[in-house]
C-alpha cells in the first residue's frame, strides 16, 4: 500500500508528469481506435496523423516559445494564409523560383513576428491585444491580394507536394520530415542554448530575468520572430498539402495551436513545459479528428466539442497540479 | 430615453456631459492655453468623440445623401439609422466586454455565446406554417417568451461557466473562456446539425428588425441597457468595486470586496449582454447560424472597448466609450462599404486602429513621441509606423 502511494505520490511531483498524462492519454485514445474500428492499428494511421497535421505542428513548436516566455500568439493563422497567398502570388503572376519565394515567405513572417513583439516589449503592450491586431491584419492583407483562391502549379511545389517517402512500409510526407526536424531543432533550442534558458526565465519570472542580466527585450523579441518564422514555415507545409494559396486557409488555428500547447503540458502562465510536449499535444488532436474520421456517424463539430472538453481538463488539472505545488514541500523545478 | 444616441452625432451633447467613474488621465500632453479647454482636452472620451466625428465628417463629404433620415413605412430611413441598428448587437456585447476588461479579463467567447442564443431561440420557435381560412399564418412552437427566457438562461450558463472557470478555479481568463469559444460553437453547430435554422414567426423579427416610435426597437434595447448598467455602476458602490478589483486584485480582497462574486457576476454579466446580443443577430436575419453568427465578434467588442478608452490592463474604464467605439466600428464598416472598397479592406483598416489606438495607450510610446516629435501628430506616426 505504502510504495504505492510514495508512487503515486513522486509521480504526481515529478516534473514530466503532465506529459506522461498526455502520452498516456494519446496511447489510450489510440488503442480505444485501434479497438473500435477496422483498419485503425497501423503504422500509416500515425504516419497520416503526422502527415495531416505537419502544419500544426510547426505553429505549434512556435506557440510553445511564445507560452513559455509568459505571452500569447493570435497571429499565426493568419500569417500562415498570408503566407499561402504570398507564395501563390509570387509563383503563379511573377513567376519567382520557388526557393527564392520560400526564403522570402519566411523572412516575411519572422520580420511580421519580430515587430510585433518589438511593439509589445518597446511600448510594453499587452502581447494579446498586439497580436489581435496582427492577426487582422496579416488577414486583411491576404485578401487585399486577392480575394480568390490561387492555385499553385509550380513544379517543385507539386513535386514535394505528391512526394511520398518510405518509412518502415509506410509513407510519409517530405512535410513531416520538414516539421520533424523543426522539432528536434527547437528541443535543442529550448533545452540546450542560452536563448532557451533565457525563455524559460523570463516565462517563470521577466522581472528576475531582468535583474539577472539576462537580455529580456532581445529574447523577447526574437520569440516572436520565431513564432513567426514558425507562422510562415507552416505556411511553407500548408501551400505543399493544400497547393493554394487563400485567405480563409488555416481559420482558427491559433486556437488549434494553443489548445495543442495546453495539452501538452506547458503552463500558460509561462516558464514550465516541455517543447516535446507540444508533439503529443497536436497528435491527440489530430487522434481526436481520426477517430471522428473513421467513425463516420459523428459530425465535425465533434471536433470541436471535444477540443474543448479536453482544454477544460488540462488547465483543470494544471490548476490543480500548480495548487499542490504551492501547498507542497517542494515545487517541481523549472524545465530541464 | 427616446432621444437615440446620436440622431446627430455631431452634436455630441447627450453624452459628453456625463462624467466617467474614471475619468482620470495621467500624463496627458496638454496645451497651456485656458484652464477649461486643457479640461476638455484631458477628457478621456475626446478621442473617441473625435474619431466618431471625423469618421462622420468623412462620410459626409464622401457619401451624398449620409444625413438625410426619411419618413418611409412609418419609422425613420436613412444611413445613420442603419448604423445604429446594425451596430445595437455590437454595443451590447462592447457594454458586457468593458466590466470584464475592467476586472483585467477578457471573454473570448462571446461569439460563441451569440451563436448559442441565437439557435436556441430559432430551435424553440422555429415556425410552422398553418393555413387558416386560405391564409398563411406562422405559429411558433413554443410560446415566444419561453423561448426567449430559455435563449437567454443558456446564455446566462454560459456565463456561469465562464464565471466558474475564472473567479472560482483562478484559470487565467483568456484561456477559460478559449474554452467555451472553441467548445460553445461546437455546442450551436450540434444543436443545428449545422444547418442554418429558418424562423418563420413574424414577432420574432421584432427584436432585431422592429420600429417603435420610428426608431428600431434594437437601439432601445442598447440604450435600456446601457442606462441600466450605467445607473448601476454610478449609483451604487458596484462600478467603484469593478476598478478596484482591476487596478488591485489583492488590495481589493484584502479591502474586504467579495473578489470572486464580483468577477463571477461580470462574466454572467458578459455573457447575458452577449445574449441578447444573438437574439438581435438571430432575429434581424431571421435566421440561426451556428456557423458563422457572432464570428469574430469578441474581436470587434474588444476592439470597441479599447477604442472607448478602457485600458486592457483593467481598473478605469469607460461604458459611454464603449458604446462610441462600438459605433465607430460600424460607422468604419458602413463607410467602407459606402464608398464602394472592398471590404476586406475592414481588416487591416480595423488592425491599424487598434495598433494606433494601443501605442497612443503607451506611456513609452508617448514618451518617445514627446521626444521625437515635440508631442504632435502623435496617432498619424503610429500609422505609418505600421503602414
Amino acid at each position: 500500500m505504502k510504495p504505492t502511494m510514495r508512487f503515486f505520490r513522486k509521480s504526481l511531483s515529478s516534473p514530466y508528469f503532465t506529459s506522461l498524462a498526455t502520452v498516456a492519454l494519446l496511447v489510450v485514445m489510440f488503442a480505444l481506435g485501434s479497438f473500435t474500428y477496422n483498419g485503425f492499428f497501423s503504422l500509416q494511421v500515425v504516419l497520416n496523423l503526422l502527415i495531416d497535421n505537419a502544419f500544426l505542428l510547426v505553429i505549434a513548436i512556435g506557440m510553445t516559445f511564445v507560452i513559455l516566455s509568459g505571452g500569447i500568439d493570435l497571429s499565426v493563422g493568419s500569417v500562415l494564409a498570408l503566407t499561402t497567398m504570398i507564395s501563390a502570388c509570387l509563383l503563379q503572376s511573377w513567376h519567382w523560383p520557388p526557393l527564392l519565394v520560400i526564403g522570402c515567405v519566411l523572412a516575411i513572417g519572422s520580420a511580421f513576428g519580430a515587430l510585433m513583439g518589438a511593439m509589445i516589449h518597446f511600448f510594453k503592450l499587452q502581447a494579446f491585444i498586439v497580436t489581435l491586431a496582427g492577426m487582422f491584419l496579416a488577414r486583411g492583407l491576404c485578401y487585399l491580394i486577392s480575394i480568390n483562391s490561387i492555385t499553385i502549379d509550380q513544379p517543385l511545389y507539386v513535386t514535394l507536394s505528391q512526394a511520398r517517402i518510405e518509412f518502415l512500409g509506410a509513407f510519409v510526407s517530405p512535410s513531416v520530415v520538414i516539421a520533424m526536424l523543426m522539432l528536434a531543432v527547437a528541443i535543442y533550442v529550448a533545452h540546450y542554448t542560452r536563448f532557451g534558458r533565457a525563455v524559460y526565465a523570463i516565462g517563470g519570472n521577466e522581472q528576475s530575468a531582468l535583474l539577472m542580466g539576462l537580455a529580456v527585450g532581445r529574447t523577447k523579441v526574437m520569440v516572436y520572430a520565431f513564432s513567426g518564422f514558425c507562422a510562415a514555415l507552416a505556411g511553407v507545409l500548408f501551400s505543399f498539402y493544400m497547393l493554394s494559396g487563400y485567405g480563409l486557409h488555416a481559420q482558427g488555428t491559433e486556437l488549434d495551436a494553443i489548445a495543442a500547447v495546453v495539452i501538452g503540458g506547458t503552463l500558460l502562465t509561462g516558464g514550465y513545459g516541455y517543447v516535446a510536449g507540444t508533439l503529443t499535444g497536436v497528435l491527440i488532436l489530430g487522434l481526436i479528428q481520426t477517430l471522428i474520421a473513421f467513425d463516420g456517424t459523428l459530425s465535425s463539430w465533434w471536433t470541436k466539442i471535444v477540443i474543448g472538453v479536453l482544454l477544460f481538463v488540462f488547465c483543470m488539472a494544471q490548476r490543480l497540479l500548480s495548487l499542490g505545488a504551492a501547498s507542497g514541500t517542494s515545487a517541481p523545478p523549472a524545465a530541464a | 430615453m427616446s432621444i437615440p444616441l446620436n440622431s446627430n452625432p455631431v452634436n455630441h451633447d447627450p453624452m459628453s456631459h456625463d462624467p466617467l467613474p474614471g475619468a482620470r488621465l495621467q500624463n496627458e500632453v496638454a496645451p497651456d492655453s485656458s484652464a477649461s479647454l486643457r479640461l476638455l482636452l484631458r477628457h478621456p472620451l475626446l478621442r473617441p468623440l473625435a474619431a466618431l466625428a471625423l469618421l462622420l465628417a468623412v462620410d459626409f463629404f464622401m457619401i451624398p445623401g449620409f444625413f438625410r433620415l426619411e419618413w418611409k413605412d412609418g419609422h425613420l430611413y436613412g444611413s445613420l439609422i442603419d448604423i445604429v441598428n446594425r451596430a445595437a448587437p455590437l454595443i451590447l456585447t462592447a457594454l458586457g466586454m468593458t466590466l470584464v476588461i475592467a476586472t483585467r479579463g477578457i471573454d473570448i467567447s462571446v461569439g460563441a455565446v451569440v451563436a448559442i442564443s441565437g439557435t436556441v431561440a430559432a430551435l424553440l420557435i422555429g415556425g410552422t406554417m398553418e393555413m387558416h381560412d386560405g391564409v398563411p399564418e406562422y405559429a411558433s412552437r413554443i410560446p415566444m417568451i419561453w423561448a426567449l427566457v430559455a435563449a437567454m438562461g443558456a446564455a446566462i450558463l454560459c456565463g456561469v461557466w465562464n464565471g466558474f472557470l475564472v473567479a472560482t478555479l483562478g484559470l487565467q481568463p483568456i484561456i477559460a473562456t478559449l474554452i467555451l469559444m472553441v467548445g460553445g460553437r461546437g455546442l450551436a453547430q450540434l444543436l443545428t446539425d449545422g444547418q442554418i435554422i429558418t424562423v418563420y414567426y413574424k414577432p420574432f423579427f421584432y427584436i432585431g428588425s422592429g420600429y417603435l416610435l420610428g426608431l428600431p426597437f434594437s437601439l432601445f434595447i442598447a440604450i435600456g441597457v446601457f442606462i441600466a448598467v450605467a445607473l448601476l455602476m454610478r449609483k451604487t458602490a458596484l462600478g467603484l468595486f469593478i476598478q478596484t478589483v482591476g487596478i488591485n486584485p489583492v488590495a481589493a480582497r484584502l479591502a474586504g470586496i467579495r473578489t470572486a462574486a464580483l468577477i463571477f457576476f461580470v462574466y454572467m454579466f458578459c455573457s447575458a449582454c452577449a445574449g441578447v446580443a444573438g437574439l438581435m443577430i438571430s432575429s434581424n436575419i431571421k435566421s440561426a447560424d451556428a456557423n458563422n453568427a457572432g464570428l469574430l465578434l469578441e474581436l470587434d467588442a474588444i476592439l470597441a472597448v479599447t477604442l472607448g478608452g478602457t485600458s486592457l490592463a483593467g481598473g478605469k474604464f469607460s461604458l459611454v466609450g464603449s458604446v462610441i467605439g462600438a459605433l465607430i466600428i460600424q460607422a468604419l464598416t458602413y463607410t467602407i462599404y459606402s464608398m464602394g472598397v472592398p471590404p476586406e479592406v475592414n481588416m487591416v483598416v480595423k488592425s491599424v486602429v487598434v495598433f494606433a489606438v494601443c501605442l497612443s495607450q503607451s506611456p513609452e510610446f508617448r514618451g518617445l513621441g514627446t521626444e521625437l516629435l515635440g508631442g504632435a501628430g502623435r496617432s498619424r506616426s503610429s500609422n505609418g509606423k505600421k503602414k
